[in-house]
């Protein structure tokens, strides 16, 4: 998608998309006929420069067509660069400037506790996205608020634009940050499926609070030569890192689905 | 003078109206509910007020968050917050993505008063100008205000709204505004040698304005510009076609507000009357009793007079 596109930001989508593979296929209640149900819980990317991942997860779950993924970032293309609702099925707000979705998200609870409903809201916020001001006011809120239905999944990877996080403007102790806001902080290797799934049966059994769930991931996940490396925030690969790409994951692939034929 | 009632009492009083009447209209303040008249509608109707604090721009976004599911989120602030502060906000939650958000700001133009420039915004008209999916009022009286405050609730999408600190004079019955319609100036008044053509705090002046030109011998027309987008080509290109002199008043920058706006329409249309802006003529103003502002900052009916019997 990101090489066909010529251009997107491929360390930030691979380290945030098994948190967004695990909440479409095993954990919100969505139907993909009907993006716009208003029982469904809802799934916010405030770091929109990660949305490849999200559209790969739409298209398989049936929003719009795979083959449509090669549209990425082309003209007439339902699929920008960054989330937009008002052109994608799925896409529930449109984000690409940092800060915002966390916010939304907090919007979003607040109407399912007046109405009464029971669904859940689910943001992606990206590390580097909370240098931005109102990821702290939404912070404030959303514990005043008591927003039990809102949980926050942060994509903890540890390198933004120009270098390590810690560099650029330190986040650290980043739990205890959103502990001092009135959050339940809870941790887990943002890679490993059966914790991803655990922390959010308890994310979202916990009650007066809303959760924070820091995912450890490392950014260019997968891809030996893109793990933790910076020059892979936003850009795509070259027809050589493609190919070289595409053959370590076929080869991961490979070995998952042994793994499991042999379980069964 | 007429009877002065705060165009902020009519937004929170119409607010309770809407509030019985719709029960997914919500009201969101940013630690000014009491100055916004929105803690009005907070008395009433607890569980639906959202005191966000002073974050505006979590404020602006949470909004979107409500009007994604179907509640119609009244945001209140001083102007100088939202839309100052929250540009980008209203830019991404509100406008590109579509929602169904009210921003209904207080306390806009010089008339602010003492607290000076910190608090005088005179740039929201352009700045919201400028978004696509926006629409913009501006009352110019009590009575319109309810009536914008009804056409917000009752039609979908991104609209902003603004009002001054300050009382205003009733200028309508209710009945001469029962077919208000969007993109539709109102015409107030018809002349043959100028129009007036105001916004807001100023259609008042431009009222007054206008009967002292009468007296001078100059048939003055007036327009209430309450809509500032979608904007009323329509009536612009009937003035234009009518007088050889056209004045724009209003209580914001002479850049990117009314005037630029009939400014734009003018020169695409080869107008080849005099045509003038009359607003804060790009400045930073001062602290100050309203009415001296508007008299040192060339706002009072006065003004207004001077200036429209130069072009004719």
């Amino acid at each position: 998608m990101l090489h066909e596109a010529r251009s997107g930001h491929t360390g930030g989508s691979l380290s945030a998309v098994d948190a967004i593979v695990a909440l479409y296929f095993h954990h919100m209640r969505h139907n993909p006929g009907n993006p716009r149900d208003p029982d469904r819980d809802r799934f916010i990317l405030s770091k929109g420069h990660a949305v490849p991942a999200l559209y790969a997860t739409l298209a398989e779950c049936g929003y719009f067509d795979v083959g449509e993924l090669l549209t990425l970032r082309k003209i007439n293309s339902r699929l920008q660069g960054h989330p937009a609702n008002i052109k994608t099925p799925g896409i529930e707000v449109s984000t690409g400037s940092l800060g915002q979705g966390l916010s939304f998200g907090i919007g979003v609870a607040l109407a399912g506790k007046l109405d009464g409903k029971d669904y859940n809201v689910y943001v992606m916020v990206g590390d580097g996205e909370t240098d931005e001001g109102q990821i702290w006011e939404a912070a404030a809120a959303a514990s005043h608020y008591k927003l039990d239905n809102l949980t926050a999944l942060l994509d903890r990877n540890r390198l933004q634009i120009d270098g390590f996080t810690e560099d650029v403007m330190a986040l650290e102790v980043a739990s205890e940050r959103w502990r001092a806001f009135g959050w339940n902080v809870l941790e887990v290797d943002g890679h490993n499926m059966r914790e991803i799934l655990d922390v959010l049966h308890k994310a979202d059994a916990h009650k007066n609070q809303p959760t924070m769930i820091i995912l450890h991931t490392v950014k260019g996940k997968g891809v030996s030569f893109m793990e933790n490396k910076v020059q892979y925030h936003g850009v795509a690969p070259t027809d050589e890192e493609y190919k070289k790409a595409m053959k370590e994951l076929d080869e991961l692939e490979k070995k998952i689905l042994e793994k499991y034929e042999k379980r069964r | 003078m007429g009877k002065l009632i705060n165009p902020r009492d009519v937004y929170g009083d119409t607010l309770i109206e809407l509030g019985e009447i719709n029960p997914d209209i919500v009201a969101l303040d940013a630690d000014l509910s009491k100055s916004t008249k929105t803690c009005k509608f907070c008395y009433r109707f607890p569980n639906r007020f959202f005191n966000m604090g002073i974050a505006e721009a979590n404020m602006v976004s949470v909004a979107a968050g409500l009007a994604s599911c179907g509640k119609i989120p009244f945001v209140s602030t001083f102007a100088v917050f939202v839309p100052g502060r929250t540009y980008d906000q209203i830019r991404m939650s509100v406008a590109y993505s579509d929602m169904n958000v009210k921003l209904f700001s207080t306390h806009a133009g010089v008339s602010v008063g003492k607290d000076g420039v910190s608090h005088q915004m005179l740039e929201d008209l352009a700045l919201m100008r400028v978004l696509p999916n926006m629409k913009i009022f501006i009352p110019s009286d009590p009575v319109i205000t309810k009536k914008i405050v009804y056409l917000m609730a009752e039609n979908k999408g991104p609209m902003y709204s603004r009002v001054g600190r300050e009382p205003m004079e009733i200028i309508y019955d209710e009945k001469e505004l029962e077919d208000l319609k969007i993109k539709r100036m109102l015409h107030i008044k018809d002349g043959d040698d100028l129009a007036l053509i105001a916004c807001g705090t100023m259609v008042k002046n431009a009222i007054e304005a206008g009967k002292e030109l009468e007296k001078k011998g100059i048939s003055t027309g007036i327009v209430d510009a309450w809509n500032l987008k979608p904007f009323d080509n329509h009536t612009i290109d009937k003035i234009a076609k009518k007088v050889n002199a056209i004045l724009t008043i209003e209580e914001h920058s002479v850049i990117g507000g009314l005037g630029g706006a009939v400014a734009e329409r003018l020169s695409e249309t080869g107008y080849k009357g005099r045509f003038i802006r009359m607003g804060i003529n790009d400045m930073f103003c001062e602290s100050g009793d309203p009415r001296d502002l508007l008299e040192k900052y060339g706002l009072t009916i006065k003004h207004i007079v001077n200036q429209a019997e130069k072009m004719v």
